[in-house]
């Protein structure tokens, strides 16, 4: 396992470079937005890399609600934490691409509002996580993981239930794309998957370890009684 | 609107910071992790922490 991690990193890091590489010279430029589109090929992996993401604290939690199983909890709290830094990308390039497109930064419109929501519910759940010392936090933090799923679908959807200025989705919507954008798009979601996948991979034997150092401090402090009893 | 690029590098640019500082932050708590247990192995806890690897 110590060996396959940097040969993953490696392979990651040249797949994120030559998707950088077809985003900003592989792709063709779009007629009416122009270069500006391209932030397209990171906006939208990033938010499927966090939807991903927030299914997988979603299975993790119910998984935890029915098994108690640490390992699903650890699982739950690395891939929200993952998905919450992805889903900050997407809140951030969002109003970078809307504003030279729609000339504002932000519009309070039923996707932009759903997903500053999600990404509120998904920090909320860090907070909760972080700063609760009861031992009931991993099964505080798994039903907010499941409530907190169901507003991932809403977010997704929400452009074909309500009138909204965000575009249709690129992939299951009426809207169409050039094969070639496709293509560019798909090869930076892998690449920003395959990221993510290590992230997390990397955060979770952190998160072990450290679980283990609490408990090994907490045996130390059993086995060490304070220097007036002894 | 075609003169974009400042907003592209913008976009791309503030990507890359977000995930460098949030790998900041597991470099930081690794190397924590790893003091902990450098401090844990100095008194008598050995056999508990012996099979820990940061």
């Amino acid at each position: 396992m110590k060996k396959v991690f940097p040969i993953l990193g490696v392979l990651t890091a040249i797949l994120l470079s030559y998707a950088l590489y077809q985003a900003l010279v592989g792709a063709p430029t779009e007629r009416t937005m122009g270069d500006v589109q391209r932030i397209f090929y990171y906006h939208v992996p990033s938010a499927w890399t966090a939807f991903i993401l927030f299914f997988v604290n979603f299975g993790a939690s119910v998984f935890y609600l029915i098994k108690r199983k640490p390992a699903a909890d650890i699982v739950a709290l690395v891939s929200a934490e993952v998905g919450v830094v992805f889903c900050t990308v997407v809140l951030i390039t969002g109003p970078i691409w809307a504003r030279p497109v729609w000339g504002i930064w932000w519009t309070w419109d039923m996707r932009l509002t759903s997903t500053l929501v999600l990404w509120l519910i998904y920090v909320s759940y860090l907070f909760l996580r972080r700063f609760s010392s009861s031992g009931q936090t991993p099964l505080l933090a798994a039903a907010l993981a499941v409530l907190g799923a169901l507003c991932v679908p809403f977010v997704y959807f929400s452009i074909w239930f309500f009138r909204t200025q965000h575009p249709q989705p690129v992939m299951g919507g009426g809207g169409s794309i050039d094969p070639r954008m496709l293509h560019v798009l798909l090869i930076n979601w892998l690449a920003f998957s395959c990221f993510a996948f290590l992230v997390c991979w990397s955060r979770y034997r952190l998160e072990k370890s450290q679980r283990e150092v609490d408990e090994a401090h907490a045996m130390e402090s059993l086995l060490d009684p304070p220097r007036s009893v002894r | 609107m075609k003169n974009g690029v400042p907003y592209l590098f913008a976009a791309y640019t503030a990507t890359w910071i977000v995930h460098i500082v949030y790998l900041g932050t597991i470099v930081s708590r690794y190397s924590r992790l790893k003091r902990e247990i450098e401090e844990l192995k100095k008194p008598g806890v050995r056999s508990q922490v012996s099979g820990l690897r940061p």
